[in-house]
């Protein structure tokens, strides 16, 4: 059911993407495609791939979210190979870590408490890999590989999975159940807040994909019509005023693209704190 | 007759008043509170930040479904 809503949604956006003229050039350039278009040069058209029945070509957001995963382990092997050789790091390794004790002390430490340091590895792999893909549909010729509702899905289904299974790994199986529950209340109401409580574990992930997947979207949607304005009014001296509109936008954009990850993070850390110390 | 794009139209404004107005509440208490006592304007300003990102996450739900009227 989850899997036919991700695909009524891919599916529409997809169809209007196909209509070029109108709100067609908006969505255009937003939405997922074949084709990598760098635009006074030519497009590059992607492979299609067909693998039993089911489609996965290479589009345009897969390619930019290669090169965010390529760019994390490219910095981050560095990073850590200069760890070995002194623990007190200086130039390159000194700014990264900077944005790892952020997401230690921020983050980690003060909603999972003791015991966060398993989670570790986790949170910072997802900090940087969403930061990355934001960051990067801010370049010039860049694409915004997490306005994908497929993507964000996935990064909130890979959150759900470390959710439940530490949470069953400290409780137990049967014992995680019971702890959702608050203790000391009426027999009556029990029913009623399970069933509540086992809603609660799916949309909080769901409300994580889609909290990212729109506000990047929506960003990005805001400066192509400011910019866009330009073409609709079809004069020159619109375009000082767009201008200055979609830069103050995209400097806004960057402040989301860090919040949005930092977001993404500290509600995922939230949720594994909330599930293995469920007494708290 | 096409009812489609005004009430797409419409569900936007709607929500985002409503976002809006969370903010600018959740903003308020934030600055007072800071007022009160400045030491912990640290503490304030990151669950301000997380409330915020919350309500906006909700008012993008309506956005999205706006979005899909829009363009279907």
């Amino acid at each position: 059911m989850i899997l036919e809503s991700v695909k009524a949604v891919t599916d529409t956006l997809s169809k209007v993407a196909d209509k070029h003229g109108g709100s067609g050039w908006i969505m255009h350039h937003v939405l997922d495609s074949r084709e990598l278009g760098l635009e006074p040069f030519g497009v590059i058209h992607l492979p299609q791939l067909h693998l039993f029945g089911l489609d996965i070509s290479i589009t345009k957001h897969i390619i930019f979210m290669w090169l965010a995963a390529i760019i994390v382990l490219l910095i981050f092997s560095v990073v850590a190979r200069s760890y070995k050789k002194s623990l007190v790091p200086k130039g390159f390794t000194n700014f990264w870590e900077i944005l790892i004790v952020f997401v230690r002390d921020e983050i980690a430490k003060p909603t999972i408490g003791e015991g966060y340091q398993k989670f570790l590895p986790f949170l910072l792999s997802t900090f940087f890999f969403i930061l990355t893909m934001n960051f990067l549909g801010l370049l010039p010729y860049g694409n915004t590989a997490t306005s994908n509702i497929a993507i964000t899905s996935t990064l909130a289904v890979f959150s759900f999975i470390v959710i439940q299974g530490s949470g069953m790994k400290k409780n137990g199986v049967f014992g995680y159940f019971k702890g959702l529950v608050p203790h000391g209340i009426p027999i009556v109401f029990l029913p009623v807040l399970f069933i509540v409580e086992i809603l609660g574990l799916f949309t909080k992930p769901f409300a994580l994909a889609v909290r990212l997947f729109a506000n990047m979207t929506a960003g990005h949607i805001i400066i192509f019509s400011l910019i866009g304005l330009i073409f609709v009014l079809q004069t020159y001296f619109v375009a000082p005023v767009s201008i200055a509109f979609a830069l103050f936008i995209d400097l806004l954009e960057i402040l989301v693209a860090l919040i949005q990850a930092y977001i993404f993070t500290i509600l995922t850390s939230l949720f594994i704190g909330m599930a293995v110390h469920q007494d708290h | 007759m096409e009812y489609v794009f005004l009430g797409a139209g419409i569900g936007a404004g709607l929500t985002v008043i409503g976002g809006g107005l969370g903010i600018g509440k959740l903003a308020a208490s934030a600055m007072d509170a800071t007022g009160r006592q400045p030491e912990a304007s640290g503490d304030i300003r990151t669950s301000m930040i997380i409330a915020a990102a919350l309500i906006e996450g909700i008012s993008l739900f309506g956005l999205v479904i706006c979005i899909l009227l829009a363009l279907k």
